[in-house]
């Protein structure tokens, strides 16, 4: 980890424009664009409101966790199963905030400014944080970070916006186009994110039990989605571990 | 209920279910940074968890799909999803190609339907 500055910048200010420079100028923002638009007219299909989407946004901060409250408050599953399998998924983020902090604490950093960097790390920002950041002077890299999320939560913010009044005004069979976006970029951005065999075996799993619960109306159906197949992956991943 | 209530219900609903389940991960790797690496047993499952219930909301939006989505036949969601998902193994793993091929395919499909 290097210390030395590769580009340096005059203030924390700057830094932070820096970031914001730096969500722009990645072809994430335009995966997380079209993501958005998805979630955005996803929310419009379950009936919630633009400003709750907006908040939503804002304060979930995580495509999936968002999908997953949207799909499952909107068909009328249980506040309970909700809260449960948003945070079987928001796991995720833990190790990702752990794995980054390293990068951000420096000797007179307080904990109260890693909050905002902490609540940014999603899976882009922190895919971009562990490539970037360690070019960056250590005091300039809290600011740089939080330059960062707020400009892909800000096209994050807009994208869910458009896709919600585009898909309450375009005909039904390009609504029904939009809605489709999510899942298939989601499908495409898991496998692409899977590349062990236990995280390729718990999607293809995970595919296929789904259906099956929901068609027999089990309750709880995602959670024992997760659960089950999640588990069942990691049984066969240690099995094979094991036997080498 | 008062409509005040009313009003700020889903609201309430958006911080007890969806942000405070969730951001207590980031808060809790912001107090126990040290300690627990990636590869620890508990962080390879719950990945492979999350993984399983990602994979579940997916087929929920394609299989039992909401709104506009779900006037447009299962065989076509299915066949789209299965078409764009080819595309992108096929092209550089690109999810731009994955999603534009799936899209292509599940509008073409939804006009050749209706006329």
């Amino acid at each position: 980890m290097s210390t030395t500055a590769a580009r340096h910048y005059q203030s924390s200010s700057a830094a932070f424009v820096g970031g914001v420079k730096a969500a722009f100028s990645t072809v994430f923002v335009l995966v997380m664009t079209g993501t958005f638009i998805g979630i955005g007219a996803l929310a419009h299909g379950y009936g919630f409101s633009a400003s709750w989407l907006t908040v939503s946004t804002v304060v979930v901060w995580a495509g999936p966790a968002q999908i997953i409250l949207i799909a499952a408050l909107g068909s009328g599953g249980s506040m309970i199963e909700a809260a449960i399998a948003v945070t079987l998924s928001g796991v995720r983020l833990f190790p990702m905030v752990v794995s980054v902090l390293p990068l951000l604490r420096g000797k007179g950093t307080r904990t109260v400014d890693l909050l905002l960097p902490s609540h940014f790390m999603a899976v882009t920002t922190w895919m971009e944080s562990l490539r970037l950041l360690p070019h960056l002077p250590r005091d300039e890299r809290i600011p740089f970070c939080n330059g960062m999320g707020s400009g892909y939560m800000a096209t994050s913010v807009v994208a869910g916006l458009v896709g919600f009044y585009l898909a309450a005004s375009l005909p039904p069979l390009f609504a029904g186009g939009l809605l489709f976006i999510t899942p298939m970029a989601f499908l495409c951005m898991t496998t692409r994110g899977a590349r062990a065999l236990l995280q390729r075996l718990a999607l293809v799993l995970g595919l296929a039990i789904e259906p099956i619960l929901m068609h027999f109306h089990v309750g709880l159906d995602l959670m024992w989605t997760g659960v089950g197949a999640g588990s069942f992956a990691y049984l066969v991943h240690r099995i094979r571990e094991a036997s080498r | 209920m008062n409509p005040a209530l009313n009003d700020l219900w889903p609201y309430l609903v958006l911080v007890l279910v969806g942000f405070l389940p969730n951001e207590v991960w980031r808060a809790l790797g912001l107090v126990l940074a040290r300690g627990l690496n990636e590869q620890s047993e508990i962080v390879v499952w719950s990945r492979a968890v999350a993984t399983a219930i990602l994979a579940g909301v997916i087929a929920k939006l394609i299989v039992f799909a909401s709104g506009d989505l779900a006037n447009i036949p299962l065989a076509l969601r299915v066949g789209a999803a299965a078409c764009g998902f080819v595309a992108f193994l096929a092209v550089k793993r690109s999810v731009f190609v994955g999603v534009a091929v799936g899209e292509a395919v599940l509008i073409a499909g939804g006009f050749w339907l209706m006329h």
